[in-house]
């Protein structure tokens, strides 16, 4: 986990595009020192000896919990809509996805 | 009935008062709402205060009492979490992003809280999304210590731990995704609890880290604890991580007596950071679990000083996929008035979260992105292993381990919030229990400069009931648990 200890401005505008959070230059650059700060602290991973280690994903040993398929009462149409920023004829409206 | 003086109310003493018709659920909620409005303006741990529903959910309850129908809780005055959905009333937490947000279901707890006829107050205020560890980070506001009003209470569940420590409630729910309710509590001198991962249901707990989360109660004494734990704790098939296993009645076997129980010290947690004080009252109280019969031995546990770099791999990794739900489109904060759709997006992005959280979504995306998955969550994922197979061989020799909760006593307003590594470091006593998914409690041990100071408790996976034995056999030996902000 050494590749490079400073993170850039430019793989903080990228992540900033990946996680659709638009940000100022100043944030940007705010950002990239608070991140490699805090990517340095998380360095000393590399002391510890892992070969041969499985990942614990979970701590409690639950795997594809199945449940029978039955049907039953949901929450309304209304309900469901009810917190929407904006709606149309019982649908959520957005904006256009699909643009020229 | 004469006024009623509620502060320091425990659930047993108010179900006495109840059960022997010596006060209505009605009066006493109406006292706690008469004390909500007289210092709440000094305090500001809850978001929302929900009177109109509280009272009514009060003459149901005294309906339920004169019946002989109560269970433990009907018509206890209590608080929740903002982070935990109640249906028809505002879950913000304590976000711009859900400012406005009103859920159409209960939660797991809120549903069986309401079964149990415990009375709703209101919501407590949360660092943003429970990212946090000193409720600053709240878009909503800052909540004071009641022990000095300067202090920060800690968090993310600030709101909660000051809402009890200044009696606004009997008791309260909080979250610890890395010792967000014993970190709090610690610095509040109250107790809070961590139960192991999946005894209690996450279903309708707005998701922060989902393989770390876990909901607990936060009380004035240990019994509080227990009754409230045995209450909201089961399986319940909408959370997928949910324990299928009996609930014991943890109250039982709470005597006092620690002979024979084996309490592990672990080195590590004395070490780096630690504020001289708060190691002396820890020291100081685990003398007294000695004096009490328990049998007191030195140990190690090497990795644990590792649990705080996979905590904020991990944390941020499942944060950064778990809000991505936020997009503006389906239900929260949305800024739409300008651009294109992707435009609107981020700005919904931007102004909707804080800076914290936007942090740990930026770190947990990095960490996950191709070409430096293996290198950072991969690994985290690993040494989680490796942390977790050393405390269960530790429990092979330990019933519990005792430590601080909190390297330090609650400090100034303002006096971390630049520099977030600073305010990581208060949960790096805690964060080793989340990484492990074993039960842990903060009962206070000592007031230095007028501040509590918190001693930990962790055991082995569902073994709440020793945790609860250790941490009851020390506040009877001990009034600190009695103590209570001067407000």
């Amino acid at each position: 986990m050494s590749e490079s200890d400073d993170i850039t401005i430019e793989e903080v505008r990228h992540l900033a595009l990946l996680t659709r959070i638009n940000m100022t230059d100043h944030e940007i650059e705010e950002m990239r020192d608070q991140m490699s700060d805090i990517l340095a602290s998380i360095e000393v991973l590399s002391e510890v000896d892992t070969d041969g280690i499985e990942p614990t994903g979970h701590s409690v040993d639950v795997h594809s919990v199945m449940r029978e398929d039955i049907s039953s009462d949901s929450i309304t149409l209304e309900d469901a809509l009810a917190n929407a920023p904006r709606q149309e004829d019982g649908f959520i409206r957005v904006r256009a996805v699909l643009e020229e | 009935m004469s006024t009623l003086d509620i502060k320091g109310i425990t659930i047993s003493v108010a179900r006495r008062l109840l059960d022997d018709k010596e006060i209505s659920s009605e009066e006493l909620t109406q006292a706690y709402l008469d004390r909500i409005s007289n210092i709440e303006g000094n305090i500001h741990s809850f978001v929302s205060v929900t009177a109109d529903t509280a009272i009514e959910q009060a003459k149901a309850a005294d309906n339920m009492i004169s019946k002989g129908l109560q269970g433990t809780l009907t018509g206890i005055p209590m608080q929740l979490k903002d982070n935990m959905s109640t249906e028809g009333i505002p879950t913000t937490c304590s976000s711009k992003m859900l400012e406005n947000f009103v859920p159409p279901y209960d939660a797991h707890v809120t549903a069986k809280l309401k079964d149990a006829g415990a009375v709703l107050l209101g919501k407590g205020n949360l660092d943003e999304f429970a990212m946090g560890s000193s409720t600053e980070n709240s878009a909503m506001k800052v909540t004071h210590n009641p022990w000095d009003l300067e202090k920060v209470p800690g968090g993310s569940s600030g709101g909660p731990a000051a809402a009890v420590a200044a009696s606004e409630c009997v008791f309260s729910l909080g979250s610890d995704t890395g010792g967000s309710i014993r970190q709090p509590a610690s610095l509040c001198g109250v107790v809070g609890m961590k139960p192991t991962y999946g005894l209690v249901s996450r279903f309708g707990l707005v998701a922060f880290a989902s393989s770390l989360d876990q909901i607990g109660p936060i009380t004035s004494d240990v019994e509080d604890s227990a009754v409230v734990l045995y209450n909201i704790a089961g399986h319940d098939q909408r959370d997928s991580t949910s324990l299928n296993v009996e609930v014991p009645d943890y109250t039982q076997g709470l005597d006092g007596d620690l002979t024979g129980l084996k309490v592990g010290v672990p080195i590590e947690y004395f070490a780096e950071g630690i504020d001289q004080g708060v190691e002396t009252s820890v020291r100081d109280a685990i003398k007294i679990l000695a004096d009490l019969g328990a049998e007191i031995i030195e140990t190690s546990l090497p990795h644990s000083a590792y649990a705080l770099a996979v905590y904020y791999i991990i944390a941020p990794s499942e944060a950064s996929a778990n809000l991505s739900r936020y997009d503006g489109v389906k239900y929260g904060y949305s800024n739409d008035d300008q651009g294109s759709r992707w435009q609107a997006l981020e700005n919904t992005r931007q102004i909707g979260f804080g800076p914290e959280v936007k942090r740990r979504i930026m770190l947990g995306t990095y960490a996950l992105s191709s070409g430096y998955y293996d290198a950072y969550y991969l690994k985290a994922q690993k040494v989680r292993t490796i942390i977790r197979n050393e405390f269960k061989e530790a429990f092979q020799n330990f019933d519990v381990l005792a430590m601080p909760t909190a390297p330090t006593t609650a400090f100034d307003i303002g006096g971390k919030t630049d520099d977030p590594i600073q305010m990581y470091l208060n949960d790096i006593f805690t964060i080793p229990a989340n990484i492990a998914g074993i039960p842990a409690i903060s009962v206070s041990c000592g007031v230095i400069d007028g501040l509590p100071v918190g001693l930990q408790f962790m055991a082995g996976a569902l073994q709440e009931k020793k945790l609860f034995r250790a941490a009851y056999a020390y506040q009877k030996a001990t009034n600190w648990h009695t103590l209570r902000a001067s407000i």
